[in-house]
């Protein structure tokens, strides 16, 4: 029993240890993100709390704890509450994971890439339980168009994981790493990326693909009657999930951990770091986008993603099968 | 391994619970959370024999898309909650229904179990039994040379249904305006503004 308990104490150890990092590093980016919007729009952004501003999330997340939670008389009680809960659970288990570096990893399961597309097809829950609790109008729509937004957009994603995992051959994530030390994949499967990360804007609800919560037409969208802690919580899984495709994407296209180029003043450089870089380099292109985009319109949002993105991607994956199989460059399987 | 059996039960009895509320919780919506819970323990006994690709296929197939269409159907549907209990209702026929269902399913299910038990070489002739590569490895080696057919075959079924729902709710609706992306884009300012002979009392049609 006391082995048991000892295994139990480090992993409770080491998640504490993934989460606060995480938590953190949410709050830094919502203030990156804000900055990069204000630098645009030839604003200062949020400046005055802290240097250069650093503590304004940690300002408003204490203002959320303090403000009052209003439940609507009419909602369903334990959906409107679970909703928030489900959104940041998902947001955060799904890191469990990502390998930061070789062996920095949680969780170094064999289906890897598989857990992280179930967790983040699993999203679309809390979105739904929060719009449909609600009971009133808005948050409803907002949830409807999100959870059909997210289920045609996962299709894509879902292709072109395929193309990439056609040129490892493995679903570990740790293997998708190592198998690009020669190339990163984003040089061969250059448009895939590009479908990717646009892929990946419309399954987080990010501008332009931000029709869930658009605030001309639907207040708030499926947060509409949500206040205080609640609210935060969709805001910090939302932020945490943004964070999660960054650093898929950077998983699968941009090599992971490994440095640019295997040389020496690059290679002393500690993995985590590369990561890191990477993600916040994607999450940089997130934060520009969403400055200099104009929103979409959603009949044009679900053309774009079952009349271009899908057959696109079913072509290119045809087109990387049969290179791959023509050229003799299959990954083998050592059994 | 007392872990391992405390982790069996605890999701066991979860997913036995979950699917007793699925057929006997009043509200509908309750009813497809409860199903969602059980797809998820159910998923999670899978991953705990070892059946790890399975599992995750479960989560992402019937979890993240499977059921999320149910649940908008229901929230579409706007299904009110069932007043009478389904014991007491005098005209209801989901009992007997869900009862002949539920007994062609057992009779299945024996047929199925029976006969596995008693076929003896089915693990010798098994090409699976290679211990030390993963589930994953194992099921893409057998899946496009040994059961291509099947594959195919179960493929071109979903295909049929999709296409057979796809016509069932199609109606080519008039008076829709379409956007024609190329016609908007390879438009010239030569083409773009017209000069209209406009004659009186009749007007001119300019939108078509």
């Amino acid at each position: 029993m006391m082995e048991y308990l000892q295994i139990l104490g480090q992993e409770v150890y080491k998640i504490i240890f993934l989460l606060i990092p995480i938590l953190v590093s949410v709050a830094m980016v919502v203030w990156l993100d804000r900055r990069v919007w204000g630098l645009v729009q030839k604003r200062k952004g949020p400046n005055v709390v802290g240097p250069f501003g650093l503590f304004q999330t940690l300002a408003d997340a204490l203002k959320y704890i303090f403000k009052e939670i209003i439940i609507p008389a009419s909602a369903n009680k334990v959906v409107f509450i679970l909703a928030p809960i489900v959104t940041m659970t998902l947001a955060l288990i799904a890191w469990a994971v990502i390998p930061m570096s070789e062996d920095l990893v949680l969780a170094d399961i064999n289906v890897g890439v598989l857990y992280l597309f179930a967790v983040s097809s699993l999203g679309v829950y809390g979105i739904i339980m929060g719009g449909w609790a609600s009971n009133s109008k808005y948050p409803f729509l907002g949830a409807i168009r999100s959870a059909a937004q997210m289920v045609s957009y996962e299709v894509s994603i879902g292709i072109i994981i395929i193309n990439v995992l056609l040129c490892v051959g493995s679903l570990n994530l740790n293997d998708i790493v190592l198998a690009q030390k020669e190339l990163w994949y984003v040089i061969p499967l250059f448009p895939m990326f590009v479908i990717f990360f646009i892929s990946a804007l419309a399954e987080t609800n990010r501008p332009p693909f931000d029709l869930p919560e658009a605030e001309a037409e639907l207040v708030a969208g499926y947060q509409t009657e949500y206040s205080g802690m609640m609210y935060a919580m969709f805001w910090l899984g939302e932020y945490a999930n943004i964070l999660l495709m960054c650093a898929m994407g950077s998983i699968l296209f941009l090599g992971g951990w490994l440095p640019i180029i295997d040389v020496y003043p690059l290679n002393v450089i500690p993995a985590p770091v590369w990561m890191i870089i990477k993600i916040l380099f994607l999450f940089f292109l997130f934060a520009l986008i969403k400055a200099i985009v104009p929103r979409y319109r959603y009949d044009q949002l679900m053309r774009l993603g079952w009349k271009i993105f899908l057959p696109f991607s079913l072509v290119y994956l045809v087109l990387t099968a049969s290179f791959l199989f023509y050229f003799d460059k299959l990954p083998k399987v050592n059994i | 391994m007392i872990a391992h059996s405390i982790f069996f039960y605890f999701f066991s009895v979860i997913a036995i619970f979950s699917s007793l509320m699925v057929i006997t919780s009043r509200s509908t919506i309750n009813s497809v959370f409860f199903l969602i819970l059980d797809f998820i323990s159910v998923g999670c006994l899978f991953i705990m024999v070892g059946a790890e690709f399975l599992g995750m296929i479960l989560l992402i197939v019937y979890v993240g898309a499977v059921a999320v269409l149910f649940l908008f159907v229901v929230m579409m549907l706007n299904v009110a909650e069932q007043k009478q209990s389904w014991f007491i209702g005098r005209k209801s026929t989901h009992i007997p229904t869900g009862l002949v269902v539920s007994v062609l399913i057992l009779l299945e299910l024996l047929v199925v179990v029976g006969g596995w038990k008693f076929k003896e070489d089915i693990m010798s002739s098994s090409t699976l039994i290679l211990s030390d590569i993963s589930n994953t490895h194992q099921l893409g080696l057998v899946m496009y040379t040994d059961y291509i057919l099947y594959f195919q075959l179960a493929g071109i079924v979903l295909l049929l249904a999709m296409i057979g729902a796809i016509l069932l709710t199609f109606r080519q609706r008039e008076g829709v305006k379409k956007q024609s992306y190329i016609n908007q884009v390879t438009r010239s300012p030569l083409t773009a503004v017209e000069l209209v002979e406009v004659k009186s009392n009749q007007g001119v049609k300019i939108d078509d």
